[in-house]
């Protein structure tokens, strides 16, 4: 834009010569200036923007982790405790990473509430929506194999009870945990190769999937509160006229999300890492133990929702495959969602309760995911499991059915 | 300020509980009811270096024997804890150790499971994986018990293979017994006819009075806090540095914010 040029004739020489061998200006152009985002966003933009930052967080604390953490069962307990305590701010970098791990899914599940709410998976975004749930899967993953790595004895029943889990399927079942395990256990080989996973494979797939879910929403646009496209209402010079540059408008909005969120994040960094038994368990303060069961096995708070919902079936086989639908189901909202608007400010009531109910359905099952498994508790995850799979299975027939109310043809708000 | 009001609050809430507890137990005179200590809170101040030094010498003293801390250096704790490096040698070094080397027990770990059927447990992270009130509650609730070898068991940790150590301080207390005439739910409660410890009496009295006793295990407990997490001396004190930067950063990062949009309609 009027930028770009102005600089080029000014800076001269270097930026002329860079821009004939690279991109520079045309990607700033095409990405960042040129980009025409809605002026309407409201705070739950914030959190995509919030997730690329813990990614990066994660990414350059685990570099300095790597260097100090010795992978072994007989080292990697003790290194973690040696980065603790001898290395130069080691307390510091492995609490940015264990509290990174929180936040990151903290933000991953309100930036997808997000999306709920606004319709943000709706066509033409199905892709969008797609890349951004595969995001979500290697995010599992590589939270999983990062919570074994420390060796503690969490680590390792948790590690024992969910590589379990791919032993209930039918024939391939025994040998695949096998060959998951590498080993008759959870052992020393296991932990080599969940490292690998942990540092090289899925990180490396993490930054490609974004890649694709950024290179995806750049195609598309953002959607909105309002779920207007702001495409289909261009102004006299060929822009949207309910849309802004996203820099400097965006880029400096988020700063300010930037900071807030760094507040929250620094508040639990430095006063309470742990959380209260919550990001890092009390178990796991000892060594890993197989002749000793913690008294309760229960994986890190963001897994407890799919945790309570593999208790809550008496098989087990069924309770995985339970557990697995309950990720898969989200790959079809954009198929599922049948009302005539996007956002849930012009959606009729029933899509509002189901939204609503399934939200407490969520957070109530990830309380009991952390509880024991008896008595109530187990009725109230099957109660729970079942108001979760209504709001994805009654969705064609709830967003038809209901009275939706009629879109504006501009964005209502901005802030 | 920032201090002082959590502070306040706190000190509030703790005098109010006394007096919720009287009226409980007031009702409850008289009847059998087994001894509760889930409510005994260990109260530590990570910030209180005498505590902490006082902690390390209890341990040297009284757990260094059994006990590691294989994670903890001599100077490392002496340097945190502001203890002269004179003083280090002369009271708390073992004989034939460098100040540099990690804190390890005489006690070979397969003449501790010979002798005492476990092998006392590394104490560095004991703090971390149970928690202070824990330990608290488990040095404070040792009985004398003639069935088992060691001669006392323990409320917190029934059939613990620790001998009571602070005996000579605090002495062995004596388990008053009673049986439920009903059943009672909850902690400390049981089915009807059950016989449950009610209370614990020091029949000789040790080294130390209780109030002494308390504040020794109390001492010891913060030392094993610190000893849990070095860091924890320091993080916090940081950390109000960190806050109060990020928001001044946000502030300003407002402000421009608010300049920039002030021409979005």
């Amino acid at each position: 834009m009027a930028a770009s040029s102005h600089d080029a004739a000014g800076k001269g020489g270097f930026r002329a010569w860079l821009n004939k061998r690279l991109p520079v200006d045309e990607f700033v152009e095409s990405q960042l200036t040129g980009y025409f985002a809605p002026k309407n966003f409201n705070i739950w933009y914030f959190f995509g923007a919030l997730s690329l930052l813990v990614f990066v967080i994660q990414i350059l604390s685990g570099i300095f982790l790597t260097m100090h953490y010795k992978v072994g069962e007989a080292t990697a307990f003790d290194s973690v405790e040696y980065i603790m305590r001898e290395v130069e701010w080691g307390w510091f970098i492995r609490y940015l990473h264990s509290t990174g791990a929180s936040f990151f899914f903290i933000v991953v599940y309100l930036h997808m509430f997000r999306a709920l709410m606004y319709g943000s998976y709706r066509a033409p975004r199905e892709l969008l929506w797609i890349f951004g749930m595969f995001v979500y899967l290697a995010l599992m993953a590589e939270a999983f194999m990062g919570y074994v790595l420390p060796w503690g004895n969490m680590s390792y029943w948790g590690a024992q009870v969910i590589v379990n889990l791919f032993g209930t399927i039918p024939v391939i079942g025994p040998g695949l945990v096998e060959w998951i395990r590498g080993d008759y256990g959870i052992a020393d080989s296991t932990l080599n190769r969940f490292f690998s996973l942990h540092v090289v494979a899925v990180p490396f797939a993490l930054a490609f999937l974004i890649l694709m879910h950024l290179v995806a929403l750049r195609q598309t646009g953002s959607n909105n509160p309002d779920g207007i496209e702001i495409k289909q209402n261009l102004g006299a010079d060929g822009k949207p006229v309910d849309g802004i540059p996203f820099h400097p408008y965006y880029t400096v909005k988020d700063l300010v999300g930037v900071g807030a969120f760094l507040i929250f994040f620094c508040i639990v960094l430095f006063f309470v890492p742990t959380f209260g038994g919550l990001f890092l368990e009390k178990p796991n303060f000892e060594p890993a133990n197989p002749l000793s069961t913690p008294a309760h096995i229960a994986p890190v708070w963001y897994f407890t929702p799919f945790y309570a919902m593999l208790r809550a079936v008496p098989d087990q086989q069924l309770g995985a495959l339970l557990m697995l639908l309950a990720i898969v189901v989200f790959f079809f909202l954009p198929w599922l969602d049948r009302s005539p608007v996007k956002s849930i400010r012009y959606k009729g009531l029933l899509s509002k309760l189901f939204l609503g109910a399934f939200v407490i359905a969520f957070v109530v099952l990830g309380y009991l995911g952390m509880a024991p498994a008896e008595g109530l508790y187990v009725l109230l995850a099957r109660i729970f499991t079942v108001v979760y799979f209504a709001f994805f299975l009654l969705m064609p027939w709830y967003t038809r059915i209901e009275k939706t109310a009629p879109v504006p043809q501009r964005v209502t708000s901005h802030a | 300020m920032l201090k002082s009001l959590p502070k306040f609050l706190i000190a509030a809430i703790v005098a109010a509980v006394p007096l919720a507890q009287a009226a409980e137990h007031e009702e409850a005179s008289g009847q059998c009811r087994a001894l509760e200590i889930a409510h005994w809170k260990a109260d530590t101040e990570i910030g209180n270096s005498a505590s902490l030094q006082r902690g390390a010498r209890n341990f040297m003293g009284y757990c260094a024997g059994c006990h590691s801390m294989k994670y903890m250096r001599y100077s490392r704790m002496a340097a945190d804890l502001g203890i002269p490096e004179a003083q280090l040698e002369a009271a708390l070094l073992p004989a034939g150790s460098s100040k540099n080397d990690y804190i390890t027990a005489p006690l070979d770990a397969t003449d501790g499971s010979a002798w005492f059927g476990k092998a006392p447990p590394d104490l560095s992270l004991i703090a971390r994986s149970r928690g202070t009130d824990y330990l608290y509650q488990f040095l404070k609730s040792f009985y004398a018990d003639p069935a088992t070898s060691s001669g006392v068991n323990n409320i917190s940790l029934p059939g613990t293979a620790m001998p009571h150590v602070l005996s000579a301080l605090q002495g062995v207390p004596e388990a008053v017994r009673c049986t439920l005439t009903e059943s009672v739910g909850g902690e400390g409660g049981g089915a009807k006819g059950d016989v449950v410890v009610q209370k614990l009496e020091v029949p000789v009295a040790g080294q130390l009075s209780a109030a002494e006793y308390d504040a020794f295990v109390r001492d010891t407990v913060n030392f094993l806090d610190y000893v849990g997490e070095p860091a924890k001396l320091h993080r916090t004190s940081i950390g109000i540095w960190v806050i109060l930067f990020l928001l001044v950063f946000t502030g300003f990062a407002y402000l421009l914010k608010q300049e920039y949009w002030k021409d979005v309609k």
